[in-house]
């Protein structure tokens, strides 16, 4: 009786948990003060698809062990995998990440996991993503996929960052890409003669912004919980169907 | 071969006996949903037990109340590899919601307003090791976190213990909730890692 169950989706996904493979960094890219991008090579990986996370394991020399999941920011049906990490301050696995991590390091991917939050070319109907922060992240593998695949799903983004210096894949969202309309929203600072107030996303962005209910989009919103929270409820509000409005959150409330 | 990471010395080496393996313990309290938070009245608030011969146990906002009413301390564990220890809930015990029950079917499958599901073996229900909860930390449970009320199962991964419970709906055999669906294991158990399928 649960649309939420959508048995389409869960059968485009292939979710493999498997053994811990060993990956090697083939590079790293500072995408802001505090967030980098992380380009893998991972022997067996064997792909993955939009949307979905991976478990990555860090081992210290004497043996401890930390493990965390980690949105992938690509699409591939290779070894190649990108993450895309921000720091959090009083994190044990983010700032090794982001601060210390470098080209020829070793660690351990799990996965690809997930068959939820996730889309694949051979979805029909219009899509609407909202990020905010590194929620970006699986909307950036939704966005690589769509453009890969030639797909003539109308996409648009809505991605909400504190300030231009905090967006993450930044050249790659500002180059124009067909059926891509992209929408940026800042929190705290604005560029020079922007139009909107620096502010948290109100329904009227939703309204101004996003497609409309009445085109029943398939909906992504990826982000801190408050963001997250606000954002879906203002969907909701504004017409869209709960079970097409599509949540992943992180951090405290 | 170890696969050793170079520079990484992690934090902690403390013996943390409460602590499930793979995971780490927070202060917060995020949040895990798959889509938007429900809004639901207490007013309209109603939650019910099906059986196998259909029948329907039915409790509404005051008459759940008025049942016997449990401080429960617990540490609960998510999936997504946060635990977090001590936490406080007030609500009634399954315990008493079965009492006047009779079944012979041994799985259960849970339903949320909002559409989410997820499936448990009554067993694991019984003998005080769940729980309708409708307070959190001495105040009524957020929405966000399941309010009005979340099924409790403290002992299985978080995303057993479904927010905005509507129902528990009893099967002759195990089958897959949302989260099972989708990636998820079947029972959940935090202290054998049985996070996914």
């Amino acid at each position: 009786m649960s649309t939420l169950s959508e048995r389409e989706t869960r059968d485009a996904a292939p979710h493999r948990i498997g053994l811990w493979h060993a990956g090697v960094v083939v590079s790293t890219k500072t995408e802001s003060p505090t967030g980098r991008s992380i380009v893998l090579d991972v022997p067996g990986w064997g792909g993955n698809i939009a949307g979905q996370h991976a478990d990555l394991r860090l081992t210290a020399a004497d043996g401890y062990q930390a493990v965390r999941s980690y949105s992938i920011a690509s699409v591939s049906n290779g070894d190649r995998v990108e993450l895309a990490v921000d720091r959090l301050p009083t994190g044990e696995v983010s700032p090794y990440l982001v601060d210390e991590l470098r080209p020829g390091d070793q660690l351990e991917l799990r996965g690809p996991l997930g068959g939820w939050f996730v889309w694949t070319p051979s979805l029909p109907g219009a899509v609407q993503l909202i990020g905010g922060g590194s929620g970006i992240v699986p909307l950036m593998a939704m966005i690589r996929s769509h453009t890969a695949s030639g797909s003539d799903a109308p996409f648009r983004l809505l991605y909400s960052v504190r300030s231009p210096d905090d967006a993450f894949f930044r050249s790659e969202l500002d180059t124009p890409t067909p059926g891509l309309d992209v929408t940026w929203l800042y929190t705290r600072v604005a560029p020079e003669g922007w139009g909107r107030p620096p502010g948290r996303i109100t329904v009227d962005d939703l309204a101004g912004s996003a497609f409309a209910a009445s085109l029943s989009p398939a909906v992504f919103v990826c982000g801190p919980t408050g963001f997250v929270e606000s954002v879906a409820t203002a969907l909701v509000a504004l017409g869209h169907d709960p079970h097409k409005v599509k949540t992943e959150r992180f951090g405290g409330a | 071969m170890a696969v050793i990471s170079r520079g990484f010395t992690g934090r902690g080496r403390d013996h943390t006996p409460d602590l499930p393996p793979g995971q780490y313990l927070t202060a917060d309290f995020p949040v895990l949903s798959a889509g938007p938070t429900p809004d639901i009245d207490t007013a309209d608030w109603q939650f019910s037990i099906r059986t196998d011969d259909a029948t329907l146990h039915t409790w509404n906002w005051d008459e759940i109340h008025a049942l016997p009413i449990e401080d429960i301390d617990t540490d609960i564990h998510c999936v997504t590899r946060w635990s977090k220890f001590g936490t406080s809930w007030r609500g009634v015990s399954l315990d008493t919601l079965f009492a006047d029950i009779e079944t012979t079917d041994g799985f259960v499958m849970a339903h949320s307003y909002g559409g989410y599901t997820t499936n448990i073996p009554l067993d694991d229900l019984l003998g005080g090791k769940a729980w309708i909860a409708f307070e959190f930390d001495g105040e009524p449970l957020d929405p966000e976190h399941g309010g009005p009320a979340r099924l409790l199962v403290p002992h299985l991964y978080f995303w057993k213990s479904a927010k905005w419970i509507r129902s528990l709906e009893m099967m002759p055999a195990d089958q897959p909730g949302f989260w099972e669906q989708n990636g998820y294991n079947m029972y959940g158990d935090p202290w054998l890692e049985q996070r996914y399928w």
